[in-house]
């Protein structure tokens, strides 16, 4: 009997891939949101396997903020073109440039909210009835309630108190016109998970994953990168130091952790170690309570 | 590192209760105690007491994630949790207890292999506790463990124990023919048999929750049951290296799949054999429940989503007269003679209804006589007929090949769902 166990990762592996052959069955244009994050990673491989030996059914999505580390713009590059991919790129610059959305000013100027309008912009140029993210619920409390298909207005919105009641493997994904839904096909995944799964499945992943040395400074007690696209206040002053990320958003938002983690088993364990959430090293979230329910609703990721 | 990480099982348990029972405070203890709350979630939990005018730390905020709940300081909507112990991965679905909430106790309840019914101890076994055990068992949920909560209130006495154990067997167990419940007397607020053995009921010599959720055997009724597998996806490569391939991509919903079995594929009735069974580029000699797999079969037929490739032994039901319980989700209340859009497994079709034939009341679990429509989380047995033939196995053999949602046809939203008995 116990020869028809699956584990845990097998688990959650089967429900990813099922919920990705939907999207594909359900929807006319489907498009994967890359951000070049792990998570978005992780869903692309698992696409790929859903689909083998057709190619992924859909194309891959880049909202770039222009204020993205180089490694991520590589590693996206090399990946599209190993797996035949087709990418389109939505970028805030244009957004910018356009007079779509207002740049920030200030020393906590960041890129991160104004992705908003870039997104939906792309998704409404392209068609697209159904974005594919790599969110999970175990990343932030707004995010727990989220449904795998997750409906969204014509606006773009999400209305938390209005969710369609999600059972058993049952996805709706029937929708009106100008309507279009969110899908999240890894929300069971904690952080553990995906990176016991990228250490099973031997995922190349972006080498600033991986410990290196940065020129960084700190501010509110998160390391930061001294790149390009940061203002240093007057005192903060930049240092150079052993780092990696836990996640990857653009530069301006994305908290470097001192580290040494050299290896998938060493990032294993520190994270098994670690007390703090991997979000919290985002400066994103720290900006109210209810910063993510409140982008949410607006129509972020 | 560990690789025992690696191999680790998943456990998905609801909890149902309200929030005097304790439900949030028993998360929190399980959370904390295994060590799952980080120290940044905790601060920003603190932060939100105190501004909430908490004087202890309110553990329950840690499941209220919207703006609204926190305000009303109650849970609306289904939050899931996630915590490992070396031994297990659980998700919770965290589900509110109240009966206006019961849609979202039945979403929660409707992919759990445990359910958690949280008793009082110094009240007993009221109304809502059977109403919480009707619908596990409903669900048809395959362990029941009963937390008899707030011990410390109650001197940590064992009558106490012992006796709304007696009641609820003889109130709930054999109202409701339920197997496999475990009763465990608990203080979630102190942590007693939470994760760690009490030292003040010495005299309870069963498992912590701990224990039991780390050892209650994951089902795998429907593993072992007959062969289904519902075709999600045809693949279909334009490529000279996969000239020939037609791969039927989707999830096994029952019992094991071997190459070379033998399988019937309905509703068209047609045979085939199956010649390979893939995972990406993995070629497998056989696959189970829940995996999900592509197959290729020996005969070039037609085969299409909503299809479902079945074992020869034991044959699902085919039927357009669909009888079955409904839990009804919406504010738009169910009318007979109205119609909704059926989508079962993977397979969408169009279904009128004939008749309500009972209405539950949840309180009391009698049955009443239907009238012509159905509100806000009634509960009822209901017979549809449906425009294309139904292929399902009654819900008590199999939760997946025996569950439908009904979809509104002018909304599009989820009003109701199916637990289909004939």
């Amino acid at each position: 009997m116990s020869k028809y166990k699956l584990t845990h990762l097998k688990e959650l592996e089967a429900e990813s891939i099922y919920v990705l052959r939907e999207v594909a069955a359900q929807f006319e244009h489907p498009a994967l949101l890359f951000s070049g994050g792990k998570d978005s990673i992780v869903v692309t491989h698992l696409a790929y396997k859903a689909f083998y030996p057709v190619k992924i059914p859909f194309p891959l999505v880049h909202i770039d903020t222009g204020h993205n580390f180089a490694e991520t713009i590589a590693y996206r590059d090399a990946l599209v073109k190993s797996l035949g991919a087709t990418l389109i790129v939505g970028s805030v610059q244009e957004s910018i440039d356009a007079g779509r959305v207002k740049e920030e000013t200030g020393y906590y100027a960041s890129r991160n909210k104004l992705q908003t309008v870039t997104l939906l912009d792309t998704i409404e140029k392209y068609k697209f009835d159904a974005a594919i993210g790599g969110a999970r619920r175990d990343e932030e409390k707004a995010r727990a309630k989220e449904r795998f298909f997750s409906h969204r207005d014509e606006f773009g919105q999400w209305n938390p108190k209005n969710q369609r009641p999600e059972l058993w493997n049952i996805f709706n994904g029937k929708k009106n016109i100008g309507e279009h839904f969110r899908v999240f096909p890894i929300s069971n995944w904690t952080e553990m998970d995906v990176w016991q799964y990228i250490y099973q499945e031997r995922i190349e992943m972006p080498n600033i994953y991986f410990t290196h040395e940065r020129e960084v400074f700190l501010r509110d007690g998160q390391w930061l990168a001294a790149e390009f696209c940061m203002t240093l206040k007057p005192n903060e002053k930049t240092e150079v130091r052993q780092v990696r990320c836990r996640t990857i958003g653009d530069i301006s938002c994305t908290g470097l952790t001192l580290s040494k983690a050299n290896t998938l088993e060493d990032i294993i364990d520190e994270i098994a170690a670690t007390r703090v959430t991997e979000r919290g090293g985002r400066a994103d979230d720290k900006r109210s309570e209810t910063a993510m329910e409140d982008r949410k609703i607006a129509g972020y990721f | 590192m560990d690789k025992g990480y690696l191999n680790m099982e998943l456990l998905r348990f609801t909890t149902a209760g309200s929030v005097d029972d304790g439900k949030s405070t028993l998360i929190g203890r399980l959370l904390y105690d295994s060590k799952s709350i980080f120290e940044d979630q905790l601060e920003a939990v603190e932060t939100a007491s105190r501004r909430s005018g908490n004087e202890e730390v309110n553990l329950a905020l840690l499941t209220d994630g919207l703006r609204s709940e926190r305000e009303q300081g109650i849970t609306i909507d289904v939050a899931y949790r996630y915590f490992a112990t070396p031994k297990r991965k659980f998700i919770i679905a965290d589900t509110p207890g109240h009966i206006q909430y019961t849609r979202n106790m039945v979403t929660g309840a409707s992919t759990a292999d445990l359910a958690i019914i949280l008793i009082d101890a110094r009240n007993g076994v009221l109304e809502q506790t059977l109403r919480h055990s009707y619908i596990a068992s409903l669900l048809g949920i395959p362990h029941i463990a009963v937390c008899i909560n707030k011990m410390d209130l109650m001197d940590f006495s064992e009558k106490t124990y012992e006796s709304i154990k007696r009641e609820y067997c003889k109130t709930v167990v054999e109202k409701l023919a339920l197997a496999n419940v475990r009763f465990i007397p608990i203080s979630a607020k102190l942590g007693d048999n939470v994760v760690s053995k009490s030292e003040n009921m010495l005299w309870y010599k069963g498992q912590t929750l701990m224990e039991l959720l780390e050892s209650t055997p994951i089902d795998h009724k429907q593993s072992m049951s007959e062969m289904r597998f519902p075709v999600q996806y045809v693949i279909r490569p334009i490529s000279d290296k996969f000239h020939d391939f037609r791969g039927y991509a989707g999830r096994l919903s029952g019992g094991v799949l071997k190459k070379g079995d033998a399988v019937i594929i309905f509703p068209s009735g047609q045979r085939s054999v199956v010649t390979t069974i893939m995972q990406c580029e993995n070629e497998l000699a056989e696959a189970f429940t829940p995996d999900s797999i592509t197959v290729q079969l020996a005969d070039n037929i037609d085969v299409s989503r909503g299809d479902i490739l079945v074992s020869e032994n034991e044959l699902p039901v085919t039927g357009q007269d669909v009888t079955m319980m409904v839990c009804w989700f919406n504010e738009r209340p169910l009318y007979v003679r109205n119609k909704y859009i059926i989508l079962h497994m993977t397979r969408e079709t169009v279904g009128i209804v004939k008749s309500i034939n009972n209405l539950v009341n949840i309180s009391t679990l009698e049955a009443e006589a239907g009238g012509d429509m159905l509100k806000m989380n009634d509960i009822a047995s209901i017979t549809i007929k449906t425009a294309q033939p139904l292929v399902f196995d009654p819900y008590e053999k199999n939760r997946t090949t025996g569950s439908l949602i009904l979809v509104d046809p002018d909304t599009f939203e989820t009003v109701g769902a199916g637990m289909i008995y004939r």
